[in-house]
């Protein structure tokens, strides 16, 4: 009978592969993990007492105390899974744009799509006379979703026109933001007090103003960019390797990034269109991922799923409970807090990412 | 077999880049293509497995039109090398994986498994599988990237430039493995190369290119005195050194 004989020090380092996937396994179970405990923490911090046992019942609209039920399900549930679904697509569309793009500073953000929903909804405020609330909502929302959208399709003109490189395509983005900022401004010179504090207040971001129809439709449309992008996951991997071997594998570079380019700008753009500017969650989850589980979009997709909706849910918690009853801007926070989270991710630097 | 016909190119509103390139590679055989830089070498490695699509002519492999082909089939029968070796935060085993993803339908299979084991056994990096690839030397990674194309189950290999960036030891460890792999596999390999002692040390085809055309092409006997001169602008000759040939420039 043939023998193999077995050398202990490679079956050791052979191990090493089989410990780096368990980890990434592991951490995305903690990931899941956090998530659940701050789904929980945020359902039940708030100005209403309400027991854990009474909160499980009123999610399904069985507690004892009927103002519990309406307290859960018209205005903890709604909030909580607006920050779930929204934070999960700026997560993973950040990690989509970064890999596309092979530029780890690219998000919704950086290409402008944010700010060009934030002039959407500046035309449709002072332009428009779109006042929050009713009907105004819905038009602020449809011209935020206008103006990210216009941005978004400047950027895939160029990148298909032009055949321009990534980073040109990165530097478009900053161009662009910068563009519609300053029409941003210019809109807000010729408005009125009450133009510009609903404008402002469109910008500070609000997870609590979106309807159970909204977040259904946001959710469908988040859903359907991550069953695409988890699809494609190996795809993405190949971009890795440089776009040259990617078309070497069989891959079609150019449609994958232009499609990932479409799905990951309407996704942005129904977000930011419905809750307002929300910066630095595409940017800073997929990076976080990146040091807990490397760059196999294997697991970074649903890692930056699950690290966007646990970022803006906990940035959500601490904004509603930081000075309670005062709820802070959602969008502040999270540029507040994202930032020396990115400065200490990008200054650790155990290892190189991306 | 490999067989290139008529083979144009240019890029859109440039010079002609490639001009009727014509020649015919045997299975096995181990090819390096040398020139100045500029003289269309890597743009043409790049339309045999259609990085880029030529303007004319056909490349045929073993009997199957290459350009008639999805890229995806191509994929199965040509791998690519390229000069830069990506230094990314990826196991090494998940790289080599990569080499399978023409063959991927939803997730890999025992077979995709078996073929990459195999292909890091040949280029001695499983020990390295769990490793990521930021983590590794120059010489390292460029097995990595040999192994991920050996893992596409190739007829055709394709190499740009495999060298540049690697030190002496790395320079012949990588390109004795390619040599292997030809004599043993009978897989053809094709690299761009401007290193003419490495080419005339481990190829055993030579294909000259000046100005986007064949200058010659053949086994060593093609890089004479005048060859070097007409390709290479300087004056030099083969010579042999301790039973080794050695490329001598005045």
């Amino acid at each position: 009978m043939k023998t193999e004989k077995i050398n202990p020090d490679k079956t050791a380092r052979e191990g090493e592969y089989h410990k780096n996937q368990v980890r990434s396994v592991w951490c995305l179970i903690i990931l899941g993990g956090i998530l659940g405990i701050a789904v929980l923490l945020s359902l039940w911090s708030g100005s209403y007492d309400t027991p854990v046992s009474e909160l499980l019942r009123g999610i399904v609209n069985r507690a004892n105390d009927p103002k519990i039920n309406i307290v859960v399900r018209n205005v903890r549930l709604p909030r909580i899974c607006t920050a779930v679904v929204a934070g999960a697509g700026l997560g993973v569309v950040g990690c989509i744009l970064q890999a596309i793009l092979n530029n780890p500073l690219a998000s919704s953000s950086t290409l402008g799509v944010s700010q060009g929903a934030g002039f959407g909804a500046a035309f449709a405020i002072i332009a428009l006379g779109a006042a929050a609330g009713g009907g105004g909502t819905v038009i602020i929302s449809l011209c935020a979703f206008a103006g990210s959208m216009a941005v978004a399709f400047v950027i895939l003109g160029l990148s298909k026109f032009s055949k321009v490189s990534s980073e040109s395509i990165v530097l478009a983005g900053v161009a662009i933001s910068s563009m519609f900022t300053g029409a941003t401004t210019l809109l807000q010179y010729f408005a009125d007090d009450v133009e510009l504090a609903t404008l402002t207040f469109w910008t500070f971001g609000d997870l609590g103003s979106a309807s159970w129809s909204q977040i259904r439709f946001m959710a469908v449309v988040v859903l359907l960019a991550c069953v695409y992008f988890i699809i494609h996951r190996w795809d993405f991997n190949a971009l890795l390797a440089g776009t040259e071997t990617a078309h070497s594998l069989g891959i079609p570079v150019r449609r994958l990034i232009m499609t990932g380019m479409i799905v990951s700008c309407f996704t942005a753009s129904t977000i930011v269109s419905y809750i307002g500017l929300i910066n630095f969650i595409g940017l800073v989850a997929p990076h976080i991922v990146r040091k807990l589980v490397g760059n196999n979009h294997v697991y970074l997709i649903p890692g930056s799923i699950l690290t966007g909706a646990a970022l803006l849910l906990l940035g959500d918690l601490f904004a509603r409970t930081a000075v309670s009853p005062v709820i802070l801007p959602i969008g502040a926070i999270t540029s507040f807090l994202g930032a020396p989270l990115f400065l200490y991710l990008l200054f650790k630097g155990r290892r190189r990412s991306c | 077999m490999l067989k290139i016909t008529d083979l144009k190119f240019h890029y859109q509103g440039g010079p002609q880049i490639l001009k009727e390139i014509n020649f015919e590679l045997e299975e096995g055989h181990f090819l390096a293509i040398l020139g100045n830089n500029g003289a269309g070498k890597s743009t043409m490695l790049k339309c045999f497995n259609r990085i880029i699509t030529p303007d004319a002519g056909s490349i045929v492999l073993n009997g199957e039109e290459i350009q008639k082909m999805p890229v995806r089939e191509v994929a199965k029968r040509i791998a690519f090398v390229a000069q830069m070796v990506p230094n990314t935060q990826m196991t090494v085993h998940d790289m080599v994986m990569l080499g399978r993803r023409p063959y991927m339908q939803w997730g890999f299979t025992q077979e995709d498994h078996r073929i990459v084991h195999e292909a890091m056994d040949r280029l001695e990096v499983t020990e390295l599988r769990g490793r990521f690839l930021n983590e590794l030397s120059g010489g390292e990674r460029q097995k990595v990237m040999l192994a991920r194309a050996l893992a596409q189950q190739p007829r055709l290999l394709l190499l740009d430039e495999p060298t540049s960036s690697l030190d002496l030891q790395n320079q012949y460890q990588v390109l004795q493995i390619v040599q292997d792999i030809c004599h043993d596999t009978g897989i053809s390999a094709i690299v761009v190369i401007h290193d003419l002692n490495l080419a005339l040390r481990f190829c055993d085809r030579f294909l000259l290119m000046a100005d986007g055309a064949v200058y010659r092409y053949g086994d060593e006997g093609v890089l004479d005195r005048e060859a070097i001169w007409n390709v290479y602008g300087v004056h030099g000759e083969v010579a042999h050194v301790k039973g080794r040939k050695l490329v001598l420039v005045d």
